[in-house]
């Protein structure tokens, strides 16, 4: 699914923030991603969600080498990663269900199944009743909903959540990790940069953990270490 | 299953309360107004030129003048004239002006005096042709038959007329195509605009797996419907301005002027100027947002 083989990264002439990186996350695989903050956690994701290209190395994505893709070829690999970004990444002139339609209408679906998906899935987070509620009115863990709904609507291949538990309560962030852990039974490869211990020890996946640029695998037996 | 509320046409992009949009509507007014008022202008040139055409070409004019006592007299050269014209091949037919029209043709710059007798008026033969004319060997047997008769065959007038309504086209067309220009330009800078604006979103529809042409789309649907109302508000004002000058122009009696008057065929070509300016938009829109785009990895 995904391989990183020695994929360093540096943004302009600055120093490397991510140094030698090499896994493999086998198809169907839930991973957590931990490490301090300014670890590289951010820069490895956006690695993974095609929106930066390494500065060396080789990155292999459903099977296929990023170095020899076209940038024609990438709206299509996009579209089978979800991301749930750390500020949600809503758009303010949307609606809740507009916001997570955006995906399927990308790819081209009929505004029929656009409306009655969207609305089956808002009301699996529990936003049922705020179709129609621009972002601003919603409250931080409401609009968290609307960005993870828009993250999974599409059944994407690989999903990616930068803290998506980082604000809500402890009961809707467990209940938002039983969304990821249903994608994930569903066959998705489902990777989460968060810093929620409590979560981690709970749901007991392998973890990726950076620090100072450099990655370690820590299988799920050993996520329980402090 | 809930059923979507009724609304608008929806956009990824809040396009429409961008400060550039309100710009571009008058702005695609005012060029519309403009590139119509002088593809009319060339429309109307046009018809006078032909209309001088149609009228010269295919003719000649002989004139013969009066002279002094103990030549012939003036009825007598213009029948001998009309003889040899008559019998010229290549010439449908020669036909002597009264005095009373060549007073009428005079009227403009003479008066009501034109028509008095004892004006020393010459007199003037219209010639219809058919076919070639030796004009050389014609002036030559008129001058020997009707001393004092002279012709005139329009060529240095018909040239000059075709010319200069040439130049008006040009110029039209080269204004048309300036507004052309700065309209171009206007749609580059609102849509470039609308990228700074909203490259946040552009740049999150992008990594979404939006493809370029369809985070253009959206741009070209906005500059349509924004030069759609500018065009048609352009071309609606073009309109009544011709029509003012039309309305203005029937009270004059200069006869040199063109009738200004928009008939079907000249409103057809006029309502494509709003039609070509919305595509023109539209196609520099997408393109200005494939070429910005193409900077995101």
């Amino acid at each position: 699914m995904i391989r990183f083989e020695n994929v360093g990264l540096r943004y302009g002439t600055g120093p490397e923030v991510l140094r030698d990186v090499s896994f493999t996350l086998p198809p169907g695989s839930f991973h957590f991603m931990t490490g301090a903050s300014g670890a590289g956690k951010s820069s490895l994701l956006k690695l993974m969600y095609l929106a930066l290209r390494p500065s060396r190395g080789l990155i292999t994505l459903f099977g296929r080498d990023m170095a020899r893709l076209t940038r024609a070829d990438l709206p299509e690999l996009r579209r089978q990663i979800g991301v749930v970004f750390q500020d949600f990444s809503l758009l303010d002139h949307l609606s809740a269900l507009d916001n997570v339609a955006l995906p399927l209408r990308m790819g081209g679906a009929g505004e029929a199944e656009v409306v009655e998906h969207c609305t089956e899935i808002l009301r699996w987070v529990g936003l049922g009743n705020h179709l129609h509620a621009l972002p601003s009115t919603l409250s931080g863990g409401q609009q968290q909903r609307v960005a993870i709904a828009r993250s999974v609507i599409n059944r994407p291949r690989l999903l990616l959540a930068d803290e998506p538990t980082g604000n809500v309560d402890d009961g809707i962030g467990m209940r938002l990790l039983f969304l990821f852990e249903e994608m994930h039974k569903l066959g998705a490869t489902v990777v989460i940069a968060t810093h929620n211990e409590a979560l981690i020890r709970r749901f007991n996946h392998p973890r990726i953990h950076l620090e100072n640029g450099r990655l370690h695998v820590m299988p799920a037996q050993s996520a329980h270490w402090a | 299953m809930a059923l979507p509320p009724l609304r608008r046409k929806r956009f990824d992009l809040p396009l429409a309360k961008d400060p550039t949009s309100r710009f571009l509507t008058w702005l695609t007014a005012l060029m519309v107004y403009l590139a119509a008022l002088s593809l009319a202008g060339a429309l109307f040139v046009s018809d006078m030129a032909r209309r001088w055409d149609t009228g010269l070409a295919g003719g000649l004019t002989v004139q013969i003048v009066p002279l002094p006592a103990g030549s012939a007299t003036l009825n007598e050269r213009t029948e001998a004239a009309l003889t040899v014209l008559r019998s010229t091949p290549g010439i449908r037919s020669a036909t002597a002006l009264t005095t009373d029209d060549i007073g009428r043709l005079l009227e403009p710059w003479l008066g009501k005096e034109a028509a008095d007798p004892l004006l020393p008026m010459p007199r003037l033969i219209d010639v219809v042709t058919d076919g070639p004319v030796d004009t050389t060997a014609l002036t030559a047997r008129l001058k020997s038959a009707a001393p004092g008769a002279t012709m005139d065959d329009h060529a240095v007038w018909l040239a000059d007329l075709r010319r200069f309504a040439g130049a008006l086209h040009l110029a039209a067309l080269a204004v048309v195509a300036l507004i052309g220009g700065a309209g171009v330009m206007a749609v580059v800078f609102a849509v470039r605009a609308g990228l700074a604006i909203h490259k946040h979103v552009v740049e999150l529809l992008h990594l979404m797996g939006a493809t370029d042409r369809y985070v253009a789309r959206q741009f070209e649907s906005h500059v349509l419907s924004l030069t759609l109302r500018g065009g048609l508000g352009g071309l609606v004002l073009a309109v009544a301005t011709l029509a003012g000058i039309g309305h203005a122009a029937a009270g004059l009696k200069a006869s040199l002027l063109p009738t200004v008057t928009i008939d079907v065929w000249h409103l057809a070509i006029l309502v494509v100027v709003p039609v070509v300016a919305c595509l023109l938009a539209m196609v520099t829109a997408r393109w200005t947002v494939l070429r910005t785009l193409e900077s995101l990895p």
